[in-house]
């Protein structure tokens, strides 16, 4: 839960000072609306009984059938509470992930907008295809320990469409200076989810024996190999960069989440170094392909997701989770299957992110006026200032 | 009285001040300011790649002196400012009509 407040700092600190407060809010306000719609029926469309393999049904709508001993189905080792309360979490922070996409221009209610129909058309139906009994792509045998596809290829994918359809922030072509307007802020925001990701992957294995540790200890490993590669690809560039490294421990989280329990946890240092790279060149190739993606969800989650998603495929190691070997482990087929996952699910998220996104264009219009964007979301959007006073 | 406004870089400030101390001028105005001028950009790192930054902090510097004064803190000034590189910044002189010390009531050049 603590990740999606050090979002907030880690996209809050990138954007100029006048958007601090919505950057903030936009991030923040995802615990709020997406928290209610999880209880209300998020939960069931993700995880109640399967139909077709491609959404779950009515069963736990508010909370229905979701008590303190364990699911039948899910997670026998703790309260079904608790594993919807952990699952409620991962929507929280793929929604809220989404809005790095859009910052400096977007407006608030049509985001929230956005927010609370993408849960229910993209996150509900992508989550139980790979995680719900009876999902498609969990039959297939499609390996996501931690979200890799669910939340980071789902946000990446989705964020770039809406970017798309919202246009560049205002002067972003003319070059005009979007300097972060504050560094140490984003560091700080990413040592929370550096932190927070323990909770997500160690706590997939959904019990505190080997496996959690074993996915710990990828994750750790992963995030330390990236954040060094990134540092040394800034330095090599002209100066180690503390963006970038803040950026690369985020890169590397992304890559390890979906093989943190199926791979061994050395193996996590090639995950992260070429997780690094992708996303940095992913950065550029996006620069120049002129898309004001602003904060680079698409290159950071998407690709990084994507990378993690295939490594997951070669690297699988049978010995850590019994059953998943990949390519190294004699099973050239996971990597295939791997790829037919992220290829759906990229798919599916960014072509109905983009229809939604048109649909909320049409009917509430999604960007602030011209002259808000200059005067900052800050005021124009909610009456509010991250830095007051400038006497006393 | 004449009026000084100098703008020069921020770290140069502490040099500044012991210069105009010894010149016997202690009080000061103090701001930061952003401008841009023969110096032109600065380019900074993001995430992957680098941007321009057009306009680059200075400090500026306000201080009234006596006519007779004017020259030798103006030297001193600069002197204590300056590296030779370009960025080093600008000095102004504006003429003073008169001055009040708010708490005497002190006028002119009493008020300096």
């Amino acid at each position: 839960m603590l990740m999606t407040p050090g979002l907030a700092l880690f996209y809050g600190g990138m954007v100029r000072r006048k958007n601090a407060i919505s950057t903030t809010m936009m991030s923040f306000c995802a615990l709020g609306v997406v928290g209610l719609l999880w209880v209300l029926y998020g939960y069931s469309f993700c995880f109640g009984a399967d139909r077709a393999g491609l959404i779950g049904g009515f069963e736990h709508l508010f909370l229905r059938g979701v008590e303190q001993a364990p699911s039948a189905i899910y997670a026998s080792t703790i309260p079904h509470l608790a594993f919807f309360a952990f699952q409620g979490m991962f929507a929280v922070i793929t929604v809220a992930l989404i809005s790095g996409a859009v910052v400096e221009r977007m407006r608030f209610g049509a985001l929230v907008l956005f927010s609370a129909l993408w849960v229910t058309v993209v996150y509900c139906p992508v989550a139980h295809w790979v995680w719900g009994a009876g999902g498609w792509l969990l039959r297939l045998g499609a390996l996501d320990f931690a979200g890799g596809t669910v939340v980071h290829i789902c946000a990446g994918f989705s964020a770039l469409a809406l970017a798309i359809v919202l246009g560049p922030r205002k002067g972003y072509h003319k070059g005009q200076v979007m300097e972060p307007h504050n560094i140490p802020m984003v560091v700080l925001g990413a040592g929370l989810l550096w932190f927070g990701w323990f909770g997500f992957n160690a706590g997939s294995a959904l019990t505190s024996g080997g496996l959690a540790a074993s996915a710990f200890v990828a994750t750790n490993t992963s995030a330390a190999a990236a954040a060094v590669t990134w540092m040394l690809l800034s330095w090599w560039n002209r100066r180690p960069s503390a963006l970038g490294t803040a950026t690369g421990a985020v890169a590397g989280l992304v890559a390890i989440t979906p093989a943190a329990g199926f791979i061994s946890p050395v193996m996590a240092i090639p995950v992260g170094i070429v997780g690094s790279c992708v996303c940095y060149y992913c950065i550029r190739l996006r620069v120049r392909l002129e898309v004001d993606e602003s904060l680079d969800v698409w290159a950071v989650h998407g690709m990084g997701g994507v990378w993690g998603a295939l490594a997951t495929g070669l690297f699988a190691d049978p010995a850590i989770t019994g059953g998943a070997a990949g390519l190294l482990h004699g099973n050239a087929a996971q990597v295939g299957i791997q790829a037919v996952g992220v290829v759906a699910v990229a798919v599916f998220a960014f072509s109905v992110s983009y229809g939604l996104a048109r649909l909320i264009a049409a009917l509430v219009g999604l960007r602030v006026e011209s002259r808000e964007e200059t005067l900052g979301l800050d005021l124009a959007q909610h009456a509010e200032r991250a830095y007051g006073g400038a006497v006393s | 009285m004449k009026k000084i406004e100098a703008i020069f870089r921020e770290e140069k400030l502490d040099a500044v001040k012991n210069a105009l101390e010894a010149k016997g001028y202690y009080g000061m105005t103090v701001s930061q300011v952003h401008g841009r001028g023969r110096q032109k950009g600065l380019r900074l790192q993001q995430r992957s790649g680098e941007f321009e930054v057009d306009l680059l902090p200075k400090v500026k510097v306000e201080i009234v002196v006596l006519d007779e004064d004017l020259i030798p803190v103006m030297h001193a000034l600069a002197a204590s400012a300056r590296t030779g590189d370009i960025g080093d910044g600008k000095i102004f002189v504006l003429p003073v009509y008169d001055a009040l010390r708010i708490r005497t009531g002190d006028a002119g050049a009493d008020a300096v």
